[in-house]
């Protein structure tokens, strides 16, 4: 489904700054796993997803998509077979346009754009289908501004427009971590029961180590920009905090120093 | 004011109102700070009169005053998104070769219409009477664009143009090119803007190469004018506050023409009054 192989990427090469975001990382992402990526600040999980997503050109390596190499692509590009959420509710959604004129955009992702009407009969119909299973009654303010939403509401819209044009592909970058708690169990019910229902395959940055063991059927944690476990399906099911803390320390040579994933423990 | 005194009024708003839907196009939707807008209305007038000098229909001229704001509208568009200059300097270099330009395409700084046929004229020669012929003509030409222009923002091609000015990640993870979209955008602003021009060309009488000088301004007053006035509730509904805020702009320099203000001080008390409209929300934010 997704082949990584030997990626590189440098920030400010040949500056004093020089940084090696991710080193040489190679990963085979089966058709319908959900990996959740865990690692402290630096680590180079967001830069591993933003190489997949085409935000910046890499320094080694290939990204390949269903067969099709996408390493050279721009993000918009990419962006056609991948959803993608951020952890800044607001980064997914147009404020200014309402509900439905977002999702229209969201529907018609994997066609041309044409001049034909934004909306219509039909498409309010798909729309209305799928916001009454995100269950939060938005199937009733279509019309509304996306700016009137609250935060959970708009995290919520946006994980429902990446994955209703059904991917190839879902990052979600720490997308529960700007929420407030029961919010963010709100959205992390809703993006396994949107990956589960559509099989979507998906890579998941967390800092919540609960959730990274709780949720999705493989396991990565990433150090200084390398894969320093890959723990799959049965394995995983084993997992504890516990175990997954006392594993970074043995690779990584001391305590974990990431404070926000010892808070959210 | 006379009642003369409002009918021109009236007229050079709504002349005037396509401009500002150009430039709403431009500021608003696209968030893009585009200048060009001071080259492309004297460009339009200036094609439209160089062709009703040679003999066309008057008419075909304002196809081709849309075709070529068109034009200036890519090359800021090109600047912008291939060769990544700032917006506002690709605007302003367009803008200072257009001056060049449109003295070109006209020959001398001002062509003098006086006389010649027109759409006004065209009309009148209809049978219908002062004011209404132009006024008609006017209305219906402005209907025309904002039907097609709400049409349009309520497309698909529409909504990413939005979206684009709104929010440009959401519209890259969406799989489009903001850099399209601004492009269009920008094209779709200048080509109303020069017919724009056009139109206040053969309304006046004559066509010059410094008409264009402070145009932004005259546009950005206008939108901001409309949206205090009628609101932005709706796409249709902020087309529509564009032309209104167009036409209470005009009233407003009348009035203050007729109050024994200089012409020439026009300029300053128009970038005062957009300073003015652009600073009472944080002046109110302030004050609470």
């Amino acid at each position: 489904m997704l082949e990584i192989s030997n990626l590189t990427k440098i920030f400010y090469k040949g500056t004093p700054n020089e940084n090696t975001a991710v080193k040489n990382i190679s990963l085979d992402v089966k058709n319908g796993d959900f990996i959740t990526i865990v690692g402290s600040n630096g680590a180079g999980k967001s830069t591993l997803l933003n190489s997949i997503a085409g935000v910046f050109p890499v320094d080694k390596g290939r990204i390949i998509l269903d067969n099709k190499d996408i390493t050279k692509k721009c993000e918009y590009k990419c962006a056609k077979n991948i959803g993608r959420v951020f952890q800044n509710p607001l980064a997914g959604t147009s404020p200014e346009m309402t509900i439905e004129e977002n999702l229209s955009l969201a529907i018609s992702k994997t066609k041309n754009l044409s001049l034909r009407w934004g909306l219509s009969k039909s498409k309010r119909k798909i729309m209305r289908e799928h916001l009454e299973k995100i269950d939060l009654g938005l199937e009733k303010r279509l019309t509304t501004k996306v700016k009137l939403l609250s935060g959970g509401q708009r995290q919520a819209l946006t994980l429902l427009m990446a994955t209703v044009a059904n991917p190839d592909l879902l990052l979600l970058d720490e997308h529960t971590a700007a929420l407030d708690p029961a919010t963010a169990i709100k959205i992390k019910n809703l993006t396994a029961e949107l990956v589960n229902d559509n099989n979507i395959t998906t890579l998941m940055i967390t800092h919540n180590m609960e959730d990274a063991i709780k949720l999705g059927n493989r396991l990565i944690m990433m150090d200084g920009g390398e894969i320093i476990y890959d723990i799959k399906a049965e394995e995983k099911g084993k997992l504890t905090i516990e175990k997954l803390m006392k594993m970074f320390e043995v690779k990584h040579g001391g305590k974990f120093t990431n404070d926000r994933m010892l808070l959210s423990v | 004011m006379s009642l003369g005194f409002a009918i021109t009024s009236l007229e050079q708003g709504l002349a005037f109102s396509i401009m500002a839907l150009g430039v709403f196009i431009s500021f608003r939707i696209l968030d893009f700070a585009d200048l060009t807008v001071d080259g492309s209305l004297p460009l339009g007038a200036a094609v439209s009169a160089r062709m009703i000098m040679a003999g066309y229909d008057p008419f075909y001229s304002l196809a081709a005053a849309l075709l070529a704001g068109a034009g200036a509208g890519f090359i800021t568009g090109f600047l912008n998104t291939r060769l990544k200059i700032a917006p506002l300097l690709a605007g302003i270099l367009t803008m200072t070769s257009l001056y060049s330009i449109n003295l070109r395409v006209m020959g001398r700084p001002n062509i003098p219409l006086l006389g010649r046929e027109n759409i006004f004229t065209k009309v009148r020669d209809l049978g219908i009477s002062y004011p209404w012929y132009s006024l008609l003509l006017l209305l219906v030409i402005i209907m025309v664009v904002k039907l097609l222009l709400d049409a349009f923002l309520n497309t698909q091609i529409g909504f990413a143009m939005r979206a684009t000015g709104d929010n440009p990640q959401m519209i890259r993870s969406m799989g489009i090119s903001t850099n399209t979209m601004k492009m269009l955008g920008l094209i779709i602003s200048n080509a109303l803007v020069s017919l724009s021009g056009a139109l206040v060309g053969q309304y006046q009488g004559f066509a010059d190469v410094n008409m264009g000088v402070g145009a932004i301004i005259a546009g950005l007053a206008s939108v901001i004018i409309g949206e205090v006035i009628i609101g932005t509730k709706s796409m249709i509904i902020a087309t529509f506050g564009v032309i209104i805020g167009s036409i209470v702009y005009r009233f407003s320099i009348s009035i203050a023409l007729n109050l024994g203000l200089a012409a020439s001080d026009l300029k300053l008390l128009t970038a005062i009054l957009v300073i003015f409209f652009l600073s009472t929300p944080r002046i109110r934010k302030a004050l609470r």
